[in-house]
């Protein structure tokens, strides 16, 4: 019984009518600062109306006044869960327009950073969700392991979440040995963490309550909304930037790319964990790599900095660090669109260069920005509890949605 | 590959001559400029062509070239999965004119135009629902337009006595800082400080 048909029955406060919440912005399954405008039916979803921004920060505004160098730190603070990933895209795009070869070393590792930040991002995004939906045990267990990586970034460069570590033309220092077998060792302990909250979540009646046949998407969905990353693979298509548009050294590795089938949020959690997996396994590639290849991690020339006992004996080498770090290094005039396949998606930078030392225009495609926009579509017809569920699978995180 | 994407914006120029104006590859990527009223037809054609299936709408952004004669450019980028190809159009607009949404070719347009509405004030005809998205609610300008001050024109603060964030207008201890790095004799258009008392002699 709907109510509608004893309209000229009910009192006005009998009428049923549709119930308006505001959801967030500080709500702890709003992943950041999501504010939702919905419109209930009982505890059916009939309309989800996202309001983003409250984190904007201007950051496209702000690169249009900056060089390309002092515009890199804002690429971690973005999605500031798999820094060195957006890093990846800006230098890509620069690496683009000036035609620079980045040397191999480097290349590895961009690799090896671009993987152990796509298993920063799932493992968070993995166990959030878990929380979202009742689990509290997985998220300690995977924030123990995101400290250990958060420590191999601080060893490469310093800094915990701020990397500011690709650089265009390489990375800006190169691994010491004892990192790299730090590396190592966690890469072969890591799986049986894996396997622990594996063990918790993939066969938990909860758990599947709560994902199976939730937030599916279709194929034709997909494309409606843009979608992109692991919002693709759970529903069955295998598109992979790495292995579709191959960047980077990517076409040398070896890795499986894990589709779902029934594109549900339980899907899309089984696509996580194996990615990470394949991840693991390509951090392994990539050091048994690095150890056969030494050499410069930077291109040498100048988009880079000199090397250090050089500026000591050259003054030509001196002058050059001076005005790279003044007034930075001019980009030949033109556009580029670069993307990566970044943790949540596809991360692109579209880059309209006018010859000077500052982009004219820089505009960031964040994955999350399309995901976001189909919750409403998503949601329709869900009980309220499921749009928790949703929104954590969509691995949301509002540094790169705001911007 | 670039002669891959000649042919097909070649391909694409001869099936729908009233859309394209021109068609170049750079830096290995396909550009196709299009005429403003044709817009909607184009992409509708990318997404259905055999040959081009540019089903993903992948990003709509804009340029502000305040020099020009026609203002903005409107770019989008389109992604076909089913080809591996990306292709980029673009769209002069000027500052009266309205671009035609693609909302009822591609859902996810709906967003994007939005934010470039809320960033460059470019209104799109046929959008559903034209609000801003990124910026303050209330919030005046259009930021990413290049006469928009970095510093923009209001500030916030939470006001103590009255219990609530007041707007006030932004006031800079010090001006903001806009260095000019381009040098003098390689591009700097205007007279250097002292070089006006060279001409006289």
């Amino acid at each position: 019984m709907d109510g509608s048909k004893f309209e000229d029955a009910l009192t006005g406060e009998q009428r049923i009518r549709n119930f308006n919440i505001n959801f967030g912005p500080q709500h702890p399954a709003a992943h950041g600062v999501l504010r939702l405008v919905l419109e209930l039916d009982g505890e059916i979803v009939d309309r989800c109306d996202p309001h983003i921004g409250l984190l904007h920060r201007g950051t496209e505004k702000l690169m249009e006044s900056r060089t390309y160098l002092q515009n890199l730190p804002y690429f971690d603070r973005l999605d500031y869960v798999a820094p060195m990933n957006q890093e990846h895209a800006w230098c890509l795009a620069i690496e683009k327009l000036t035609g620079t070869e980045v040397p191999r070393r480097a290349s590895l590792i961009r690799v090896l950073y671009s993987e152990i930040g796509r298993i920063l991002n799932h493992l968070l995004n993995v166990t959030t969700q878990a929380l979202d939906v009742g689990a509290m045990t997985p998220i300690t267990w995977g924030f123990e392991e995101r400290e250990k990586l958060m420590v191999f970034y601080e060893r490469a460069c310093g800094a915990r979440l701020h990397a500011a570590y690709f650089r265009p033309g390489g990375v800006h220092q190169d691994l010491p040995d004892a990192l790299i077998d730090d590396i190592e060792s966690w890469s072969h302990e890591f799986p049986e963490v894996l396997n622990d909250i594996d063990a918790l979540l993939t066969e938990n009646r909860i758990f599947k309550q709560r994902n199976v046949d939730i937030g599916v998407v279709s194929e034709a969905d997909i494309l409606e909304y843009g979608f992109s990353g692991v919002m693709v693979r759970g529903s069955g298509l295998a598109w992979d930037l790495r292995r579709a548009q191959p960047y980077e050294c990517y076409d040398e590795f070896e890795f499986e790319i894990p589709v779902g089938k029934n594109g549900d949020c339980f899907d899309r959690y089984l696509c996580r964990m194996e990615e990470m997996r394949q991840s693991l396994s390509i951090i392994r590639q990539a050091i048994s790599k690095l150890r056969e290849t030494p050499g410069d991690v930077m291109a040498r020339g100048k988009m880079t900095p000199p090397k250090r006992g050089e500026m000591k004996q050259s003054m030509e080498a001196l002058i050059h660090h001076f005005k790279l770090y003044t007034e930075g290094f001019h980009v030949p005039a033109g556009e580029v669109y670069a993307a990566v396949e970044a943790p949540k998606g596809e991360f692109g930078v579209y880059l309209v260069a006018d010859g000077t030392n500052k982009p004219y225009r820089a505009k960031l495609r964040a994955p999350g920005f399309p995901h976001l926009q189909a919750l409403d579509y998503m949601c329709r017809g869900h009980q309220l509890a499921d749009v928790a569920a949703i929104i954590g699978t969509l691995d949301i995180v509002f540094g790169e949605i705001d911007r | 590959m670039s002669s891959e994407l000649r042919e097909l914006g070649a391909h694409i120029a001869q099936k729908r001559p009233d859309c394209v104006l021109d068609h170049s590859v750079a830096f290995g990527e396909l550009n196709v400029d299009v005429a403003l009223a044709n817009i909607v037809a184009l992409v509708d054609f990318l997404k259905t062509d055999s040959a081009c299936k540019f089903s993903t709408l992948v990003d709509i952004t804009a340029v502000d070239h305040p020099g020009r004669e026609k203002r903005f450019d409107v770019v989008y980028h389109f992604l076909s999965m089913y080809q591996n190809k990306r292709i980029r159009l673009r769209v002069a607009v000027d500052l009266d004119e309205m671009v035609p949404s693609l909302v009822d070719v591609h859902t996810s347009a709906n967003w994007f135009e939005r934010e470039v509405f809320d960033m460059f004030g470019i209104i799109f005809t046929g959008h559903p629902d034209l609000r801003r998205i990124l910026t303050d609610y209330g919030f005046r300008g259009h930021p990413l337009r290049k006469d928009f001050p970095t510093t923009g024109f209001t500030e916030v603060r939470y006001d103590e006595a009255e219990k609530r964030v007041v707007y006030e207008p932004v006031t800079l201890v010090q001006e903001y800082r806009q260095f000019d790095f381009l040098s003098p004799w390689e591009g700097a258009k205007y007279v250097l400080p002292g070089d006006d008392k060279a001409e006289a002699n």
